[in-house]
């Protein structure tokens, strides 16, 4: 049986007629084998050149068309929904690729560049006639979500979801939410203080009935696909029942246990049992297992020459009986059909930069531990006094650009805030100390976004800042004096600054472990591991897998506002997900020959999505219609050729370059 | 139209720039103002004061704009370096109340913010005026191709002249075309003739005046016309291709007023052959 | 860093330095710059840097001639030429050897006849230049042609007023 075809090409004004000759490429096309109609037209995707599609499918009765036009990404939906409400089954049309992949790239040789065009669309039009007629398939909705990160962009997208009315899971890692925001005082560019806002949103979350929060959680395993996720979740045990404990605090004036704060960046001690952070939702203790005595693997020896028991000093000072040292992790699941991944940063370790002295001298710190200095309620009550003798320092040099746009040594980068966030620090440690003198040294000033270059300014004009353009060589401590050798690049003068304290605006990073994150939910990540967006102007928050979305500088750096823009972002394509009953999967995936499949499983293994599934009644490997996305992996790896992808089958690839194979040889 | 401004003549006013105050003085007396010379004055300090001792400079300018104040009405600076000193002077008492008080001391005057100091163009370029000039020409300077140079002094810095636009200011071109010259648009209306490097290098003064000039000959000028004693001297002096005209000496010429040959033998390069 | 001589050179001229933030507009616009030693954007960042040796001693204050091109078109409205007016005086007071004599010679002759006279008297003035320029040569034609043109006069005209003249040399400090 003959399909009747037709050929539609576009001329895409210029873009394509200027280098092919559009209407040598009709007369080809119309001599080729089935074809009944061909014609161009200046603007195919145009309402007139659409109506000239459906008005020829319907007039002569097309059953398979080729339009020949820009890349499938553009418009391979536009005319197949054309013809589809002409009653030709979308799958029958296809796009022949005639702009990316010809006219532009051959501007010079139009003679060549037209029997290229017709190549391809003698190539497309075998294609077309073994093309199937298919449907749509249909998926049901899980209308909850998870959030994977309580920091504020895990927190706003949660919100936004809740309000919506969907149920909202947010795991979080650790012991509180509220995620690096809350180490910070004041923001950019207007100082607004950073608890009172976050604290009001942490509010919100924890009274939200549709929210839940799991602490000291991580995601175990996710299985599903979109629409239908199935998240496990792993908890730590905190040790502590928070029904129980009344927060008087004993168990904290107790424990023998003496490490250096996370949350205040080293600038003080903890106990094993500690409070994480000084937010409301913190005041209950948490206790940490690989810093407590009671869980350290204690030689046998010493067991013998000391106590003989294990430590217990926290248990025996509770009044309430509430910690329990014997509790174990739990595992739960949650079933939703999106996932927001919030996972957030790290600051790139200063160790990494020993020129610095980090780590070595008292007084060179990064960036977030002098928000620690500043915030009121910090381990300086606020005063910006320097770690090693507790000083008011009069000179500080913050140091812009470390680690990052290092792309040989360190992160080729930019990490985007730190300009801002350390003009923001200067300024507010001028107004704090008014004698001092805060130096930044730079490569360039990047202040691009609302009131960012005028609050910069403004930190030059009252604060006084002192901007030095150059990367500093080193640090080095010499007579209680801290010395910063660098150069002024606009005076080309070699430069050695006396300060006091030295602040590094280190480079961010994805968040320890976003990598093994990433694998467990098929999420593409970038060279640095950060997740990947789809596409990032026109899909930025759609991760690589369908159904779960990005947010937050786990993606790539950037500040709160574009945080909480983008976590806002993965809220409403979410609700625009759930406005739907059901989902629309396009057909073209993988089919078995379920007689020629042998159940070896190499195809399992090989797909990125996790599609195929072990059918263990037929030993046949099946497809999971919802998450296959019909990337052709498990096709290539089939030994015995038992999977193929519909409509794109390999007996129709090898007739597609037969075409092109023969008629590049007669040109 | 009677009125009466204050009059400041500068020290050029009897020695180089003797014919731009003649036909300036021509001018107004046909438009009817009247001019009252200050009964006390002294040099501004020119450039030279600013460049050793601001405060200098300060003091003798703000005396001068002190004696305005004593005579209550605004103060007419034919000068254009003489009116940037004052009006820089002016802008100070204006905007810093401490300064202000301590020259108001100094001098024995008070600030009177409704006394404003005029340069020239400031007077002549009065929209209500047009009507007036208009009227006057006799002998319209038809064909007469000019380009309108004016320099530093009365243009920079904007805030203190108050200039209509300081990369591209039209006041003296819209009196040039009201007398009926043709004027060319060029692009060193605003650029530096040297000022006293005049003194002090003369090759570098000549680079600066020859660019100037090549482009007023480019633009296929007859003359260039300036409100500017140094600018006229430096442009007149160091060079040979083009007459440079004050824009007062062209309205006398289009007014057939004042003894226009006299001030012709005043310049360097005889602009008589144009008339 | 000496900081003080941007908080001096800022308190006398006016000019928020701090705010520069070296586009460079100023040199690119400038007519001397190609005279100068360090361009007017490197001017303020030495002043911004406290260097107050090396511009002292340069040739870059002397050669600015004021013409505010600079000041009208920078971003920030700074005006270098009140900044370079601070640093000649400065230059003066410290006694430093300024390193254009010739213009000194000239704005020292031209300040000496204005508290002579009140006014300026050019042929006094261009005498007392060249005598202490010592440099007889180059630019007497001027002199000579202004004269010949009558546009110098002989006799010099006195200010009425020479006792606040003085009173105001004195104030200066001149």
């Amino acid at each position: 049986m003959k399909k009747k075809l037709g050929v539609f090409i576009c001329w895409c004004g210029s873009n394509i007629a200027s280098s092919v000759d559009v209407d040598k490429a009709v007369a080809e096309a119309e001599k080729l084998d089935g074809v009944v109609h061909a014609e161009n037209y200046m603007y195919m995707c145009s309402d007139p050149g659409q109506q000239l599609v459906k008005d020829t499918i319907a007039e002569k009765g097309l059953e398979g068309v080729v339009v020949a036009c820009c890349s499938p990404r553009m418009h391979e939906n536009t005319f197949r929904k054309a013809a589809g409400s002409v009653g030709l089954n979308s799958y029958l049309l296809e796009i022949a690729n005639i702009r990316e992949q010809c006219s532009w790239v051959h501007q010079n040789n139009k003679p060549l560049a037209t029997a290229k065009a017709v190549s391809i669309i003698e190539g497309t039009l075998d294609k077309v006639k073994e093309n199937l007629p298919l449907e749509t398939i249909t998926i049901d909705i899980t209308k909850r979500n998870c959030v994977v990160g309580g920091g504020i962009a895990g927190i706003m997208a949660a919100l936004d979801l809740a309000n919506a009315g969907y149920d909202v899971a947010i795991i979080e890692k650790e012991p509180a939410i509220g995620g690096h925001m809350s180490q910070i005082g004041q923001t950019f560019p207007y100082f607004h203080n950073v608890p009172e806002l976050l604290q009001k949103k942490i509010d919100e979350v924890n009274a939200h009935p549709r929210i839940k929060v799991y602490l000291n959680s991580e995601v175990e395993v996710l299985d599903g696909y979109v629409g239908n996720f199935n998240v496990t979740i792993r908890t730590k045990p905190a040790f502590v029942d928070p029904d129980k404990c009344s927060a008087c605090g004993k168990c904290l004036e107790v424990c023998p246990v003496s490490v250096a704060d996370e949350f205040n960046r080293g600038l003080s001690q903890r106990g094993a049992i500690f409070r994480y952070n000084q937010t409301e939702g913190a005041r209950i203790p948490v206790l940490e297992q690989r810093d407590c005595l009671h869980f350290v693997d204690v030689e046998e020896a010493e067991m013998d020459a000391g106590a003989g028991v294990r430590c217990r000093a926290c248990v025996e000072a509770c009044p309430e009986n509430a910690i329990d040292l014997g509790a174990i992790r739990t595992l739960s699941e949650e079933f939703v059909g999106a996932i927001v991944m919030a996972t957030g940063y790290d600051l790139y370790s200063p160790a990494k930069m020993p020129e610095y002295g980090a780590g070595k001298i008292p007084d060179v710190i990064d960036a977030l531990a002098f928000e620690r200095l500043l915030d009121p309620k910090g381990p300086t009550g606020g005063q910006v006094l320097r770690p090693s003798d507790g000083k008011v320092p009069k000179n500080v040099v913050f140091i812009q650009c470390v680690g990052s746009r290092d792309p040989e040594r360190h992160k080729a980068y930019c990490s985007r805030a730190c300009c801002m966030y350390t003009a923001k620090q200067a300024r507010l440690y001028r107004q704090q100390v008014a004698e001092g003198t805060a130096y930044i040294s730079y490569m360039d000033i990047r202040s691009d976004s609302r009131d960012f270059e005028e609050f910069v300014q403004a930190g030059m004009e009252e604060e006084n800042l002192v901007y030095i353009r150059g990367r500093v060589a080193k640090v080095i401590q010499e007579n209680g004096f801290l010395k910063v050798f660098t150069s002024d690049t606009l005076t080309s003068r070699q430069l050695e600054i006396e300060a006091d304290l030295v602040v590094l605006a280190m480079a961010m990073e994805p968040k320890a472990g976003t990598r093994e994150l990433a694998k467990k939910m098929n999420v593409t990540i970038d060279g640095d591991a950060f997740l990947s967006e789809t596409h990032i102007k026109l899909y930025p928050v759609e991760s690589s897998t369908k159904g779960v979305y990005l947010a937050g500088c786990g993606q790539s750096p950037k500040d709160i506002t574009d945080t909480v823009s983008q976590a806002l972002a993965t809220a409403g394509k979410i609700q625009l997900m759930f406005s739907n009953e059901t989902l629309i999967a396009d057909p073209l995936i993988a089919e078995v020959k379920n007689d020629i499949c042998s159940g070896c499983g190499i195809c399992i293994d090989i797909c990125p999505y996790g599609a195929r599934l072990m059918n263990d009644f037929t030993r046949i490997s099946d497809v999971n219609q919802a998450v296959c996305q019909g990337c052709g992996a498990c096709i290539a790896a089939c030994p015995n050729k038992a999977c193929e992808l519909i409509n794109s089958t390999s007996r129709q690839f090898i007739r597609m370059i037969g075409d092109f194979a023969g008629k590049a040889e007669a040109v | 139209m009677g009125e009466t401004f204050s009059y400041y003549p500068g020290c050029t006013s009897h020695s180089t720039a003797i014919e731009y105050i003649e036909a300036s003085k021509a001018v107004i007396e046909a438009l009817g103002i009247e001019l009252k010379e200050l009964p006390d004055w002294c040099c501004c300090g020119a450039a030279s004061a600013h460049n050793l001792s601001s405060s200098l400079a300060l003091g003798l300018s703000a005396f001068n704009v002190g004696e305005a104040h004593k005579e209550g009405k605004d103060l007419v600076i034919p000068c254009a370096g003489c009116y940037g000193n004052l009006a820089q002077a002016d802008y100070v008492m204006r905007y810093d109340e401490a300064e202000r008080q301590r020259l108001e001391k100094q001098m024995g005057f008070k600030f009177d913010t409704e006394v404003k100091m005029l340069s020239l163009v400031d007077l002549l370029a009065r929209e209500e005026l047009r009507p007036a000039i208009k009227n006057l020409v006799k002998k319209p300077l038809k064909g007469l191709k000019v380009v309108c140079y004016y320099g530093c002094a009365i243009v920079r810095p904007a805030a203190i002249t108050g200039v209509d636009n300081s990369e591209n200011p039209l006041r003296i071109d819209t009196m040039m075309a009201d007398l009926g010259a043709e004027v060319i648009d060029w692009s060193c209306k605003v650029d530096c003739c040297g000022g006293d490097l005049g003194l002090t290098d003369a090759e570098k003064t000549t680079e600066l005046v020859n660019k100037i000039v090549d482009y007023a000959v480019a633009a296929e000028a007859d003359c260039l016309v300036t409100s500017c004693a140094l600018c006229e001297a430096n442009v007149d002096i160091r060079q040979q291709r083009l007459p440079i005209l004050y824009f007062t000496e062209l309205m006398a010429e289009a007014f057939q007023i004042g003894d226009r040959q006299r001030w012709w033998k005043k310049h360097f390069n005889d602009p008589s052959g144009l008339f | 860093m000496a900081e003080n001589l941007l908080q001096k050179v800022v308190a006398e001229s006016g000019q928020p330095i701090d705010l520069c933030y070296q586009c460079r507009k100023c040199s690119v616009g400038c007519p001397m710059v190609e005279e100068f030693d360090f361009p007017p954007n490197m001017v303020m960042r030495m002043v911004q840097l406290g260097m107050k040796d090396e511009l002292l001693k340069s040739k870059a204050i002397w050669m600015c001639i004021s013409c505010e091109t600079c000041g009208s078109r920078c971003p920030n409205e700074i005006r270098i030429a009140p900044v370079m007016d601070s640093l000649r005086a400065q230059c003066l007071e410290e006694g430093i050897a300024p390193a254009d004599p010739v213009t000194v010679a000239l704005h020292s002759a031209f300040i000496e006849s204005i508290k002579t006279f009140g006014r300026v008297h050019e042929a006094t003035m261009l005498m007392n230049y060249k005598w202490k320029s010592k440099n007889f040569t180059s630019d007497l034609d001027v002199g000579i042609k202004l004269f010949l043109k009558g546009k110098i006069p002989l006799m010099p005209k006195k200010s009425e007023n020479m006792a606040k003249i003085k009173e105001i040399f004195q104030e200066a400090g001149k």
